[in-house]
């Protein structure tokens, strides 16, 4: 029997994109429970990325279907993915460095409500917009930093942020793009604390390379290689897997 | 220190109708009616990212279309402006859908050759708008009865008019759309990851930016009672461009100190310097090179910095 597309969180079929003649996804399928903590592997180029943009829906894909908790979302665009519960962080930090932090994670709350459209009064500091962004300032350890410019703060401060921008939108379904990058031990254990505090009520996808920290995080894990699946499934039966040692960890 | 700024601003604008002769104080109208239209430029250019070359078109077929109403249809000044300030955000929405098509230097392009569309049509359609001749022989309007004949009257006028305008452009520009607005300018791509609609957003700064513009050549008609299709021009585009960025672009101080600057320059010194267009070259070339991001941002630079050395 199939099951229905609403018990997942995330659905991939057969996803094909190409750039001209290069094709970066090639017939993906995953499909990713409601809670799962999902970690996507693969080499440089494996076109992990590519997957997650054709997701977000910065990327239309060539071909194939993308279902959020059982709506098709293949074509939407991207801020109605938003909507539906659709959060992302990128490898990349994409921030608004001459903003405050503060009105960086406001930022990310207004995209989802109706004040957004607001345009007759000065956005106030003591709304409970602000207040939320502080609170979730707070949870990310930053709110001491809250009046400070992005372009102030360290780099490690910077990819908190990151996530508090997405984390503050309660998503159903979070992407993560390397959201340990460039950080020293310490930083990771702190990123890594805040990853595994996620609530249960949103879905995690993950794109990391640092196999040590992510895969405490990880429940199951996809490895990609030139944008093939070639293993999918729970994690240590992943990473047993003749395949991926060969693809990516090494022998 | 901050008294002084505001003293001096109010000053600036209050006493010139009390003290000084007609020639300054009409002066001091076109001052605020540029700032008008370079204040409503900035939306775009400063707050929203999107450099446009054709912002006469709004200033220009708002004037055209009080100039005909008025001067041939028979249309009231009331009715005329109403009908004016529809036509032109209308029009705003039609062009807007058009450049919005495009960013950077796509969009400058569209902007740009939709004016030259509307400057040519009102060059060679002459039997309606009397082409190079312009349309000349108009009236002001009367608000209440009151006469805005008089230099002085009409100042208050406008500076009524200048100054609710500038007081809804500041809300704009810091309200939750305008911080959107600035969102879409900085990072499009996360904006729109975060629920925000960039192209939404961009279309309604467009509209918005499209009725001040139109306000602003409703005054310019009222102010010079003629008409010449030079207003439509690329140049008064750009003359206007040039006063947001040798202003400040994405201040709200900047736009008015660029109109400043440019009609002084225009009316003041061109009665001394027979090239004064060399000369306002020369000046934004000066600030472009001391003050990269104008003159209320450079300005108040050497302030804090000032103040930081004599303490």
């Amino acid at each position: 029997m199939k099951t229905p597309a609403s018990d997942h969180a995330l659905e991939v079929v057969n996803l094909k994109k190409a750039f001209g003649g290069l094709t970066v996804t090639q017939d993906v399928s995953i499909a990713v429970q409601p809670g799962e903590r999902r970690l996507i592997i693969g080499p440089n180029g494996a076109g992990k990325t590519t997957l997650f943009n054709q997701i977000s829906g910065d990327l239309r894909p060539s071909s194939g279907l993308i279902r959020l908790f059982g709506t098709d979302i293949t074509y939407l665009p991207p801020y109605k993915r938003a909507h539906l519960g659709l959060s992302r962080t990128y490898q990349i930090i994409t921030l608004f460095a001459d903003d405050t932090l503060q009105h960086n994670v406001t930022l990310g709350l207004l995209g989802l409500q109706a004040t957004r459209w607001q345009m007759w009064r000065p956005i106030s500091p003591y709304s409970n917009l602000a207040a939320e962004a502080r609170k979730t300032l707070d949870a990310v350890g930053l709110l001491h930093l809250a009046a400070h410019p992005i372009s102030d703060i360290a780099y490690g401060e910077r990819r908190r942020v990151e996530l508090a921008v997405a984390l503050a939108q309660k998503p159903r379904l979070l992407l993560l793009d390397e959201p340990l990058a460039g950080l020293s031990d310490m930083e990771r254990a702190a990123v890594k604390s805040l990853i595994a505090a996620i609530p249960r009520e949103t879905t995690v996808i993950m794109i990391e390379h640092d196999m040590d920290t992510a895969l405490d995080l990880a429940e199951t894990v996809t490895l990609l290689n030139y944008g093939r699946v070639i293993v999918d499934g729970d994690r240590d039966a992943v990473i047993a897997d003749q395949r991926t040692r060969e693809v990516y960890l090494g022998t | 220190m901050k008294w002084l700024g505001w003293a001096l601003i109010a000053g600036s604008l209050l006493l010139p109708p009390l003290l000084a002769g007609d020639f300054y104080i009409n002066l001091g109208s076109q001052i605020l009616i540029a700032a008008i239209f370079a204040l409503s430029l900035n939306l775009l250019v400063g707050f929203g990212g999107m450099t446009s070359l054709g912002h006469a078109s709004y200033l220009g077929v708002a004037a055209y279309i009080s100039a005909l109403l008025t001067s041939k249809y028979g249309f009231g000044q009331g009715a005329a402006a109403l009908v004016s300030i529809s036509g032109t955000v209308a029009m705003a929405g039609f062009f807007g859908v058009i450049a919005l098509r495009a960013t950077g230097l796509g969009f400058l392009m569209i902007t740009l050759a939709l004016s030259q569309v509307l400057w040519g049509l009102a060059y060679r359609m002459s039997d309606i708008t009397n082409g190079d001749n312009g349309i000349a022989g108009l009236t002001r309007p009367a608000p209440f009865g009151i006469s805005l004949d008089g230099p002085v009257s009409f100042y208050w006028f406008v500076l009524i008019v200048a100054t609710f305008a500038f007081l809804m452009m500041a809300v704009f520009v810091t309200s939750a759309f305008g911080s959107s607005l600035k969102g879409v300018r900085d990072q499009p791509r996360r904006m729109a990851a975060l629920g925000f609609n960039p192209w939404l957003i961009r279309w309604i700064t467009f509209v918005y930016a499209g009725f001040w513009g139109g306000v602003s050549g409703l005054l310019y008609i009222y102010y010079h009672r003629y008409i010449h299709p030079t207003s439509l021009s690329t140049t008064s585009s750009a003359e206007a461009l040039l006063a947001v960025i040798a202003g400040g672009s994405g201040t709200l101080g900047g736009p008015v100190a660029g109109a400043a600057l440019v009609l002084l320059l225009k009316n003041y010194a061109s009665a001394y310097v027979e090239r004064w267009n060399m000369l306002l070259g020369l000046v934004f070339l000066f600030i472009v090179l001391v003050m990269p991001s104008g003159i209320v941002p450079g300005v108040s630079r050497l302030v804090t910095k000032l103040r930081g050395a004599s303490r």
